[in-house]
């Protein structure tokens, strides 16, 4: 299982670095979004300062909805996903394969979002253990509810539109905790922000486990 | 397969008396909440939308419940009834979950003074909406793919994970939001008993009843429609047959 998920990884990693989508487009949709979001808050950097968290994972989360897409559209081309159901792989493994890749431009983005929150909404980098903690458990996740729902939507003709409705509502926890957990980092006290790094370690495994489960049965649906 | 009700109505006895009883409960349950019932000392008249807004909110969480457990159902026996009740009950639950919202915000108004409050109970029930919402998006994609024996488990999966999210949601934006104010139910029991408390009470079996009610009928048109589907096809059947036997006939000695 765990050989397939390297080699689906390893794949779905090889296309993003040779296409170049999401250093081309998703980083620099993902550092828009941050400038909109200077725009329409008013540059005054109290309000972007004190709200940084909870913008800066709202960006996360329209970024892993492209990178999600993206995840699927790929093999949408040429009978990708018929080869992938027929190779023999573990669904199991191709699910965990595809959210480690998810998972790995995510951490990428995030990156470069936080070296965009910090020059441009001047936060002061605090707790930094609580910080690589919160964003590795909610990265997680968002990569495992992510790749679960992503498959429901994968080729249908409003795959689009039908994934954030499906997906944006059951990540509402993730965004609770992340931002909660992130101002507890930034300037909060830190042991609050603990907790919530916990509810978002448990969705993650939960929805591993369900992923790891399910993926087989949605395979073949798509 | 034959059902308990003629072709083309989806009443029934059992269900002209569970309509009866609705309407007589909704006729009692306004005579209790807007005539018999004191009003709040705190909230005053805006109380009385509280005997719709409480049983709303629950019925529209049962409705949830059993579309999850419809869900799984449907992916363990693959038996139409469980594919159709899925989607009845999601559909009926939207519509409590929406009144929930607007009877919440209407009471919101006199009561907090603005119509939308960042409650947990608010914000968790807008996602609810949001997420059946998506649900039947899904499941209109399903229903295309054909008949139950081949339709997708998309919907299903997404069906399945209903109420779980809903849950997790639920206790992770109330966990949210507890560190600005308490649930809003816990500032309003210790206040209510007598004729309030029996109006809630009534409320809640009466718009259980009505829930039943449209439940059931949503349940058969759901049911009917398949039957439209399904005879579709055999009418479909039997006019190929019908046509392969003449061209059999015309053709007779040739190549087949």
């Amino acid at each position: 299982m765990l050989r397939d998920a390297a080699l689906i990884a390893g794949k779905d990693l090889r296309v993003e670095l040779r296409s170049q989508v999401t250093t081309q487009q998703v980083a620099p949709f993902a550092i828009l979004v941050l400038i909109l979001f200077g725009v329409a808050l008013d540059p005054d950097r109290g309000i972007l300062s004190r709200a940084s968290s909870g913008l800066f994972w709202v960006a996360v989360l329209f970024c892993a909805l492209l990178a999600i897409q993206r995840a699927f559209t790929i093999e949408a081309a040429d009978g990708g996903r018929d080869a992938l159901r027929l190779s023999g792989l573990d669904p199991a493994g191709i699910f965990l394969g595809k959210a480690g890749a998810i998972a790995v431009q995510l951490v990428a983005l995030e990156v470069v979002l936080a070296i965009g929150v910090v020059v441009m909404y001047g936060v002061e980098v605090t707790g930094v253990p609580l910080l690589v903690a919160t964003c590795g458990a909610a990265t997680a996740g968002l990569a495992a509810a992510g790749t679960l729902y992503g498959v429901l939507a994968a080729g249908l003709r409003v795959r689009e539109t039908l994934l954030p409705i499906l997906l944006l509502p059951v990540l509402a926890p993730v965004l609770i905790g992340a931002t909660k957990s992130f101002e507890a980092a930034l300037g909060g006290v830190a042991a609050d922000g603990w907790p919530w790094c916990g509810l978002l370690v448990a969705f993650a495994l939960a929805y591993l486990a369900i992923g790891t489960l399910a993926f087989g049965t949605l395979m073949e649906e798509t | 397969m034959t059902a308990p009700y003629a072709a083309g109505s989806t009443s029934s006895g059992t269900t002209r008396i569970l309509g009866w009883l609705s309407l007589a409960g909704l006729a009692l349950l306004l005579a209790y909440a807007l005539v018999w019932s004191p009003a709040d000392r705190a909230q005053r008249d805006a109380v009385r939308l509280m005997y719709v807004h409480v049983p709303s909110a629950i019925v529209a969480f049962t409705a949830c419940a059993i579309t999850t457990l419809a869900a799984a159902m449907w992916l363990r026996r693959r038996s139409e009834g469980w594919w159709v009740l899925g989607g009845a009950s999601a559909e009926v639950g939207l519509l409590f979950t929406a009144m929930t919202l607007l009877t919440g915000s209407i009471w919101g108004r006199p009561t907090w003074g603005t119509y939308w409050d960042w409650d947990p109970r608010i914000t968790s029930t807008s996602l609810l909406f949001v997420m059946l919402v998506g649900y039947l998006a899904l499941r209109r994609i399903d229903n295309e793919t054909g008949d139950a024996a081949q339709r997708g488990s998309r919907g299903a999966i997404v069906g399945l994970l209903l109420f779980p999210n809903v849950v997790v949601v639920h206790y992770s934006v109330d966990w949210w939001r507890s560190l600005h104010q308490t649930a809003t139910i816990t500032r309003l029991d210790p206040t209510i008993e007598g004729t309030m408390l029996f109006t809630l009470v009534l409320g809640i079996a009466v718009f259980g009843l009505v829930f039943a009610w449209l439940l059931v009928h949503r349940f058969r048109v759901g049911w009917l429609e398949e039957r439209i589907d399904h005879s579709g096809l055999d009418e479909a059947l039997v006019e190929r047959r019908a046509e392969a036997g003449v061209g059999a006939a015309v053709g007779d000695g040739g190549t087949v």
